[in-house]
C-alpha cells in the first residue's frame, strides 16, 4: 500500500477524521489540565474545536469520492447535511454549557463532550455509507453514547429509568433493522447499495418484509408512530441538553441517513415503500398532534411535537425528487434552530428554578420578556407561521411533496397543522395571556446560554427571508442525480 | 426600489420606532407620525395612479416590479397594483390612521399592542400590493397571526376562547389555500413550460386543466371565504369582533375581512374563470345564506357588539354575494361594499369601543337616552347606521344599489330569485338599526350613573370624523372610484367570457 492512499482516506473523509482528531484532544486537555484552567474554559474549548472542524471540512468540493472499495461515499450534499448536524450540534453545546458546568456533573464533564462527538461521528457514518455493514456500524456508535448520555444526571432516577428504556429499544430496533438486513442479503447476495438496487428483486414478499424492518429499525430512531413508544419518556427523563440533542440532530441524522438507504437502495421500488410512509406519516402526525395537546410538561410537549415534526420531514422522503431532497434538508436545518431556541429557554429556566410545567410559565412575559419572545418565535416557527423560517421550511415540504403527487397525504398535514397551531399557542398563551401571581423570576442568562439563543433566533428570522440557503441546497441536490 | 414597497417598508420602521420608544407620548408620536405617512403615501399611490391612467397607460397592472426570490421554485417578490388594489390600500391607511386615534389610551402594554397592530397592517398591505402567489399567501398568514395576541392579551368577555376559535379556523382557511396555491402552481404552465406564481402570468397561459378547477376553485374560494365569513364558515367572526379591542375590531372587520374578498377573485375567479362559471351556483346559495342570517341574527342580538359582528357577517356576504354574479357590474359593487363597509363598521366599532369605554357594558338593555349624555358620539352612530342601512348620499347606498343593478342583469330564475332575497336584508338590515338607534340613543336613560359621562374627547373625534368624512365622500362623489374600479375588472370580466 503506497503513501498516496492514505492521503486520499486524508482528503475524502476529513469531516470525520478531524472530528476524531478533536475528541482526542478533548481527552488529552481533561486529562491533563487544571481544574481550575478546565472550569473556566473546557466549554469554549469543544465549542471551538467543533466550529472549526464545520468551517475547515465544510469547503464544498464537486465530485463524488468513494473510500474502501465503495463502503463510504462522500458527496457534496453528505458534506452539506454534516455541516447541518455540526451547526445543531454546536448550538447544544452552547445550551449544555450552564448544565454541564454545575455542581453535579461537572466532573464528568469531559465525558459528555467525547460522547457526544463519538455519537457525532456514527451519524457521520451512517449518512456516508455506501454499504449496510458501515451504516449499521454507524448507528450503533450513534445510538450508544446517546443512551449514556440520557443517564447521565446522576441524581435524578428518571434519568437513569430512560437511559435505560433508550437502551432496550435501541437494542430491540437494531435487532430488527439487522434482521431486515440479513433478509436483504439473502435476496441480492450483497450488501452495497449500488448492488442491491441493480439485483434485488423486488416483487417477493421476502423483500417487502425486509423493507418493512429496515424502516422500522430507522422509524425508532426517527420516532415514527408507532415506534414512538419511548420518546416521551426519554426525553421527559434525560438532561434537557440531551433531549435538545435526541429531538434535533439524532432525528435529523436518522432522516438524512433514511433518506439516502431508500433513495440509493431501494430506487427499483418506489411504490413500496411509498406506500409504507404513507400510512406511517398519517399515523405519526396525526397522532403525535393529538397527544401533544393534553401535555403539561414542556419536555413531554415538545417530545410529542417532534414526533409529528418527523411526520412531515418523511413527506420530503415521499417526494423522492430532487426537490424533497433539498426540502428535508432545508426543513430540518430549520427545525435545528426553532427547536433548539425552545429547548434553549426551557433549559435556561429549567437550570435556574427547576420548573418544566406548562403551567409554570404563565405570566412569564412579565418577568422575562426576551426569553418568552425567544419562546414564541420558536413556537410560531415550528408552527409554521411567517415570516418565520418555519413557514418557508413547511411550505417547501408541501411543495415538493404535492409535486409528486401526494394531495391528499399534504391535505392531512395541511390540516395537521392547524392542530399543531393550536397547542403550540397554548404556550404562547401560557406566556403572554395567562395571569400568575408568583410567576418565574426574573433570570440571567449565561453567556454561552445567551449566545446559543441569540443565534437560534437569528436562524429562525433570517433563514426564511434570505433565500440563498435554500438556493445552495437546491444545487447540491441536483448534483444527486435523482 | 419600486415605491409600492414603501407600503411595507414604513411600518417596518414604524415598529423600529415604536421597539424604542420609551413612554408613551413617545408611542403615540411614532404611531401618529408613520400611519400619517401611511395615508400620505396611499393618496400619492391613487393620485399617481390616476394620472397613469389618464396619460394612456393600459396595463393590467401599474408600477410591477419584481425580484427573484427563491430561485428553484421561480418565486418572486413582485408587485403591482390596479384599480382594486389601491382602493384596499386606502381603505387600510385610512382605517389604521383612525384606529391609532381610537386606542390613544390602550392600557396595558401599549407599545407591545401597535407592535402587533403594525404588524396586521404590515400582512394586510403586502397582501395587497402583491402579484405573487407565494408572497401574497405569506402576507395574508402574517397578517392573521398577530390577532391571536392582540385579542387574547387586550380583549374582553371570552377572549381566550374567541382569540382561539378566530386563529384555528382562519389557520383552517389559509390551509386549504395552501394547497390551492400549491395546486395552481403546479398546473400553471403547459406542459414543459416553466411553472411560476406570478398571477398574470398564470392567468396569461391560462393553463389550468378544466378538471383541475373544478378542485382548485373551491379550495381557494372556500380558503378566502373564511375570511370573508361566508356561511357555514362565519362563526369565528361573531365572537372574535366581540372579544377584540377597539382597534383591532375596526382594523378587521374593516380591512382584514377584505382579504378575503380580494383573495376570491384575485386567485379563485381571475385564475379559474371555468370552474367560477360551473360552481358559482354553490357558492352563490351559501352567501345568499350569509347575507339573510347575518341580518336576522343581528336583530336578536343584544350586545352591540354582536350586532355589528353579525352585521358584519350580512355585508360581507354581499361582498361574496356580487363577486360570484361575475359581471362587471356586480363586481364593481362588490368592490364598492368593501371599501363602504370596512370604513362604516371601523367606525361602528370605534364608536362602540368609545362609549363601552365610558358605560362599561355594551348591553342595549341596561343603557338609553345616549343622545342627551353624549350627542357628538350619538350623531356620528347614527350617520354610521343610516350609512349601513344604505341611505343615498352615504357609501352603503352606492354599493347595494350597484351590486343589486348588477345582479339583476342576469336573466335566469336562479339569480334573480337570489337577488331578491338578498335585497331583502335591506330591510332587515333597517330593522336592527333603527332598533338600536331608538332604544340606545332615544329612549329614556336607563342607568343614571350615566348622566355623569362626558362625550368625547378630541382623538376620539378626530377618529370618527376621518371616517364620516370618508363615507360621506364615496356616497356624494362615487363616480371616480367606481371608474377606477370597474376599468381593473374588465380584465377579469373579460376571461369570464
Amino acid at each position: 500500500m503506497d503513501l498516496s492512499q492514505y492521503f486520499l482516506i486524508w482528503e475524502y473523509m476529513k469531516p470525520e477524521l478531524l472530528l476524531l482528531l478533536a475528541t482526542i484532544l478533548l481527552f488529552f486537555i481533561d486529562l491533563f489540565a487544571s481544574p481550575r484552567f478546565l472550569d473556566k474554559w473546557f466549554s469554549g474549548i469543544a465549542c471551538v474545536l467543533l466550529a472549526a472542524v464545520t468551517a475547515v471540512s465544510c469547503i464544498p468540493g464537486n465530485e463524488t469520492h468513494t473510500l474502501f472499495a465503495g463502503m463510504f461515499v462522500n458527496t457534496p450534499m453528505t458534506t452539506a447535511m454534516k455541516m447541518v448536524l455540526n451547526i445543531g450540534t454546536i448550538l447544544v453545546l452552547l445550551q449544555a454549557h450552564a448544565w454541564v458546568n454545575g455542581e453535579a456533573c461537572r466532573v464528568r464533564r469531559g465525558e459528555f463532550y467525547e460522547l457526544m462527538f463519538f455519537t457525532l461521528f456514527g451519524m457521520y457514518l451512517m449518512i456516508s455509507s455506501g454499504h449496510f455493514l458501515i451504516f449499521f456500524i454507524g448507528l450503533e456508535t450513534a445510538s450508544l453514547p446517546i443512551a449514556a448520555l440520557v443517564a447521565f444526571n446522576k441524581q435524578g432516577e428518571h434519568s437513569y429509568e430512560s437511559g435505560a428504556k433508550y437502551l432496550f429499544n435501541a437494542v430491540f430496533s437494531s435487532a430488527i433493522f439487522l434482521m431486515g438486513i440479513s433478509f436483504i442479503y439473502g435476496i441480492s447476495g450483497s450488501l452495497y447499495f449500488d448492488d442491491i438496487a441493480a439485483t434485488a428483486t423486488t416483487n417477493t414478499a421476502l423483500f417487502v418484509v425486509a423493507l418493512a424492518f429496515i424502516i422500522t429499525g430507522i422509524g425508532f430512531k426517527l420516532s415514527l408512530v408507532p415506534f414512538h413508544l419511548w420518546t416521551a419518556d426519554v426525553y421527559q427523563g434525560g438532561p434537557t441538553a440531551v433531549t435538545a440533542y435526541l429531538s434535533v440532530i439524532s432525528k435529523g441524522a436518522a432522516a438524512f441517513a433514511f433518506i439516502w438507504v431508500l433513495f440509493k437502495t431501494f430506487s427499483p421500488a418506489p411504490e413500496v415503500w411509498q406506500g409504507i410512509l404513507y400510512v406511517l406519516i398519517i399515523l405519526t402526525i396525526t397522532l403525535g398532534n393529538l397527544f401533544a395537546i393534553r401535555q403539561k410538561d414542556l419536555k413531554r410537549f415538545l417530545a410529542f411535537s417532534s414526533i409529528s415534526q418527523a411526520g412531515y420531514i418523511m413527506l420530503g422522503v415521499m417526494a423522492y425528487s430532487a426537490q424533497g431532497l433539498t426540502a428535508l434538508v432545508y426543513y430540518i436545518l430549520v427545525y435545528i434552530f426553532s427547536n433548539l431556541a425552545a429547548f434553549g429557554v426551557i433549559a435556561t429556566i429549567e437550570h435556574k428554578t427547576g420548573k418544566v410545567g406548562m403551567d409554570d410559565y404563565n405570566g412569564l412575559y412579565k418577568t422575562n420578556p426576551k426569553l418568552s419572545l425567544a419562546m414564541m418565535l420558536a413556537m410560531f416557527s415550528l408552527a409554521g407561521i411567517p415570516p418565520f423560517a418555519g413557514f418557508f421550511s413547511k411550505f417547501f415540504i408541501f411543495a415538493s411533496a404535492v409535486h409528486s403527487g401526494f394531495y391528499v397525504l399534504v391535505f392531512i398535514a395541511l390540516l395537521n397543522t392547524i392542530i399543531s397551531l393550536y397547542y403550540y399557542l397554548l404556550v404562547v398563551k401560557a406566556m403572554f395571556i395567562n395571569e400568575n401571581e408568583n410567576p418565574i423570576e426574573t433570570i440571567k442568562t449565561g453567556c454561552y446560554g445567551r449566545t446559543g439563543l441569540v443565534i437560534c433566533v437569528a436562524g429562525i428570522l433570517l433563514l426564511g427571508l434570505a433565500s440563498c440557503v435554500y438556493g445552495y441546497l437546491s444545487g447540491l441536490s441536483l448534483t444527486v442525480g435523482l | 426600489m419600486n415605491f409600492l414597497s414603501l407600503f411595507v417598508l414604513i411600518p417596518i420602521l414604524m415598529m423600529a420606532g415604536l421597539a424604542i420608544a420609551r413612554d408613551m407620548k413617545q408611542i403615540r408620536t411614532v404611531a401618529v407620525t408613520f400611519s400619517t405617512l401611511q395615508l400620505g403615501l396611499a393618496i400619492y399611490t391613487v393620485i399617481k395612479f390616476m394620472a397613469e391612467r389618464a396619460a394612456g397607460n393600459t396595463q393590467e397592472m401599474l408600477f410591477q416590479a419584481s425580484t427573484m426570490w427563491y430561485e428553484p421554485l421561480n418565486i418572486h417578490y413582485a408587485v403591482g397594483v390596479d384599480g382594486i388594489s389601491i382602493v384596499m390600500l386606502l381603505l387600510t391607511a385610512i382605517i389604521v390612521f383612525a384606529g391609532v386615534f381610537a386606542s390613544w389610551k390602550i392600557q396595558p402594554l401599549s407599545k407591545e399592542f401597535f407592535l402587533w397592530l403594525t404588524l396586521l397592517s404590515i400582512g394586510v398591505y403586502g397582501f395587497f400590493i402583491s402579484i405573487d402567489l407565494f408572497t401574497m399567501f405569506m402576507f395574508y398568514e402574517v397578517a392573521l397571526i398577530p390577532m391571536y395576541l392582540l385579542i387574547g392579551v387586550w380583549g374582553s368577555g371570552r377572549k381566550n376562547y374567541s382569540a382561539m376559535k378566530l386563529t384555528l379556523m382562519l389557520i383552517g382557511g389559509s390551509a386549504l389555500l395552501m394547497l390551492g396555491i400549491l395546486g395552481i402552481y403546479y398546473h400553471s404552465a403547459p406542459e414543459g413550460g416553466t411553472l411560476t406564481m406570478n398571477i398574470l402570468e398564470i392567468a396569461h397561459n391560462n393553463a389550468i386543466p378544466h378538471e383541475w378547477q373544478y378542485y382548485l376553485f373551491p379550495l381557494t374560494f372556500v380558503g378566502f371565504g373564511i375570511l370573508g365569513a361566508m356561511f357555514p364558515f362565519h362563526t369565528w367572526s361573531p365572537d372574535g369582533h366581540a372579544a377584540a379591542p377597539t382597534a383591532v375590531s375596526m382594523l378587521h372587520a374593516g380591512v382584514l375581512m377584505k382579504l378575503g374578498g380580494y383573495g376570491c377573485f384575485r386567485v379563485a375567479i381571475y385564475l379559474m374563470p371555468f370552474a367560477a362559471q360551473e360552481l358559482s351556483w354553490i357558492f352563490l346559495i351559501l352567501t345568499g345564506i350569509s347575507v339573510v342570517y347575518g341580518a336576522f341574527s343581528a336583530c336578536v342580538q343584544t350586545d352591540l357588539k354582536y350586532i355589528n359582528a353579525y352585521s358584519s357577517v350580512s355585508h360581507c356576504g354581499l361582498v361574496l354575494f356580487a363577486i360570484l354574479m361575475l359581471n362587471n357590474t356586480a363586481m364593481t359593487g362588490a368592490v364598492m361594499q368593501m371599501l363602504s363597509h370596512g370604513l362604516m363598521t371601523a367606525l361602528f366599532f370605534a364608536l362602540i369601543g368609545m362609549i363601552y369605554g365610558r358605560t362599561h357594558t355594551r348591553d342595549i338593555r341596561e343603557m338609553g337616552g345616549l343622545m342627551q349624555i353624549m350627542p357628538f358620539l350619538s350623531v356620528c352612530y347614527v350617520i354610521a347606521g343610516l350609512a349601513s342601512l344604505g341611505l343615498p348620499g352615504l357609501s352603503g347606498f352606492v354599493a347595494e344599489m350597484t351590486i343589486f343593478v348588477g345582479s339583476f342583469q342576469h336573466t335566469d330564475t336562479f339569480h334573480r330569485v337570489f337577488t331578491i332575497v338578498a335585497c331583502c336584508s335591506i330591510v332587515i338590515t333597517a330593522v336592527y338599526i333603527l332598533r338600536v338607534v331608538g332604544k340606545l340613543l332615544y329612549g329614556a336613560v336607563q342607568n343614571e350613573h350615566h348622566r355623569e359621562l362626558t362625550d368625547a374627547t378630541w382623538w376620539e373625534r378626530l377618529s370618527a370624523v376621518t371616517l364620516i368624512i370618508c363615507v360621506a365622500a364615496i356616497g356624494c362623489l362615487p363616480g371616480w372610484i367606481s371608474d377606477l374600479i370597474s376599468n381593473s375588472l374588465n380584465a377579469i370580466v373579460e376571461r369570464l367570457s
